[in-house]
């Protein structure tokens, strides 16, 4: 057990569900947004990351729908809702 | 078009706790559930507390598919390296009726909506609730996938974003000070290992609050809660606290270093983890509450703020419950009048007042001011591990006598602070 899981197998033990379009974006123009620099540290999915130019990239495969990017970023800066009915992660235990 | 007496939005604890008070008076319910089922979508670290809504529910109770009742309480300030636990068993936490469960929300709110339906309140899930219908400043109704649905009343229970009283104009985004981000793991474990492992008769839980450097030092700590063959892991931490650095780490990264950390590795090990997940949590206390009503809507639960850190407990689940019971009660008053305006349903804040939930927030309204203090975090923890560390110490040469090594410790500056410290406790 000392050996530590990472995200994307934790994320995978997850029941997600497909939905047609993304339910959270980075507006555009943003991209450089110190904001956003700030989900990088707290999506608790890691889905948030730093790329070379200084630019946040984000992913929405494995999104908790958690909405903790949306306080620490604010709705300027993301295009934030939840996943269409019936769509994203399905929790059996919660 | 379709016309319900009332539009409960979101299946949690909140939501289903009207309807199912709703539906027993004979209106017609409907929910309104975004996930594939009731509990989909929702997160508890967790435990309930069962006495403040005992009363409010009397028949849920017996056959609630609730986990293991806690008997054993236990807190541990975590150091760099070094740790301290205190353990509390109570005869009285092993009476019936319990104090408090366990509880895993998929499960549980798949039953309680079971319940709600039984009573005749109508259920679709996989189904999300779009905007308000608003008609002469009055919320009428919802849009969910493109249907128009219509109700005397909507109940906003969709949890602690609530998207539903933001359009109603009922609240703001928050602040990310009045917030915490909990996210977790659940381990499966064999029951007979659970039991040996933590001391536990049959179906006797245990509660276990981690505090210091898990967080490394910021607002929050680490949970443990034994579940029937499984344990909830997790962290918690204040989100502003988790954006603004200092040290700077990755949400991800806390939960991981405190599975690595000895206490927690063995209590853990040989364990499955079978999910992940994460929420919001309300903590901003009594002044970040929203507004709790409008002209034909309510808001209750996570929506309302209503969820509070005490430090030794942290609670939200039967707020949650309570205030969909009352908001419940207070259709069934304003029904009595037919009219549904802001006025006539006033009477929530007026029962909420009245009841165990205003009542806390009000007794408890300079907790979340007095928990801020990064020493609680830090220096307080590092320095009773440090102490502990050199009482037990048996060095090569003669051992140093106890009170000058207490006294070592506590500086005249590090005891004015602590007094600073006790002034702004005496709030809790």
């Amino acid at each position: 057990m000392s050996e530590v899981m990472g995200l994307k197998a934790k994320l995978g033990l997850d029941v997600f569900k497909h939905d047609s379009e993304p339910h959270i974006r980075i507006k555009a123009g943003m991209e450089k947004d110190p904001r956003l620099k700030k989900a990088v540290l707290v999506c608790p999915a890691g889905l948030y990351s730093l790329n070379d130019a200084g630019e946040v990239e984000f992913t929405i495969d494995g999104c908790l729908e958690c909405g903790t990017c949306r306080l620490a970023c604010g709705t300027e800066v993301l295009e934030w809702n939840y996943p269409n009915g019936g769509a994203g992660v399905q929790f059996r235990f919660g | 078009m379709e016309k319900f007496d009332v539009i409960v939005v979101g299946a949690g604890l909140a939501g289903l706790a009207a309807a199912y008070t709703l539906a027993q008076e004979g209106l017609e319910v409907l929910v309104l559930e975004r996930g594939d089922y009731a509990g989909a979508k929702n997160v508890t670290g967790g435990r309930i507390y069962l006495n403040p809504i005992r009363d409010l529910f009397p028949d849920l109770w017996e056959k609630a598919p609730l986990e293991r009742f806690i008997a054993h309480e236990e807190v541990s300030l975590m150091a760099k390296g070094k740790s301290i636990t205190v353990r509390y068993s109570g005869e009285e936490l092993r009476q019936e009726p319990y104090q408090s469960y366990s509880i895993l929300r998929a499960k549980f709110d798949r039953w309680l909506a079971k319940q709600a339906e039984r009573k005749g309140a109508m259920l679709v899930a996989k189904s999300r609730v779009d905007d308000v219908i608003m008609e002469n400043g009055s919320v009428v109704g919802v849009r969910a996938g493109g249907d128009e649905l219509r109700a005397d009343v909507v109940i906003a229970c969709d949890g602690v974003l609530s998207l539903t009283a933001e359009k109603a104009g009922l609240r703001k985004p928050g602040k990310p000070h009045d917030f915490a981000v909990g996210f977790k793991e659940v381990i499966e474990l064999d029951p007979a290992v659970i039991e040996d492992r933590f001391g536990l008769e049959g179906d006797e839980g245990a509660a276990r609050l981690f505090m210091g450097e898990v967080t490394r030092g910021k607002f929050g700590g680490g949970f443990l809660y034994t579940n029937k063959e499984s344990l909830s892991l997790g962290i918690v931490v204040g989100v502003k606290d988790l954006m603004e650095g200092q040290p700077e780490v990755q949400a991800p990264t806390l939960l991981d270093d405190f599975k690595l950390r000895p206490e927690v590795a063995s209590l853990i090990r040989g364990g499955q983890t079978v999910e992940y997940s994460a929420h919001v949590i309300p903590e901003g206390g009594l002044k970040s509450l929203t507004k709790l009503y409008g002209n034909g809507i309510l808001v209750a639960g996570d929506a309302a703020g209503f969820s509070m850190n005490i430090g030794v407990t942290v609670r939200g689940m039967e707020y949650a419950m309570a205030s969909g019971y009352y908001a419940a009660q207070a259709v069934l008053k304003a029904r009595e009048a037919g009219q549904y305006g802001a006025s006539q349903l006033s009477v929530y804040e007026k029962l909420l007042n009245d009841s165990f939930i205003m009542k806390d927030f009000q007794n408890f309204k300079d907790v979340p001011a007095a928990l801020d203090n990064p020493r609680f975090f830090t220096v307080y923890p590092e320095l009773a591990t440090a102490i502990m560390s050199e009482l037990y110490a048996v060095g090569a040469g003669p051992k140093e006598r106890i009170y000058p090594t207490i006294r070592k410790h506590l500086t005249f500056r590090q005891l004015w602070d602590m007094l600073g410290d006790f002034r702004k406790v005496r709030k809790l």
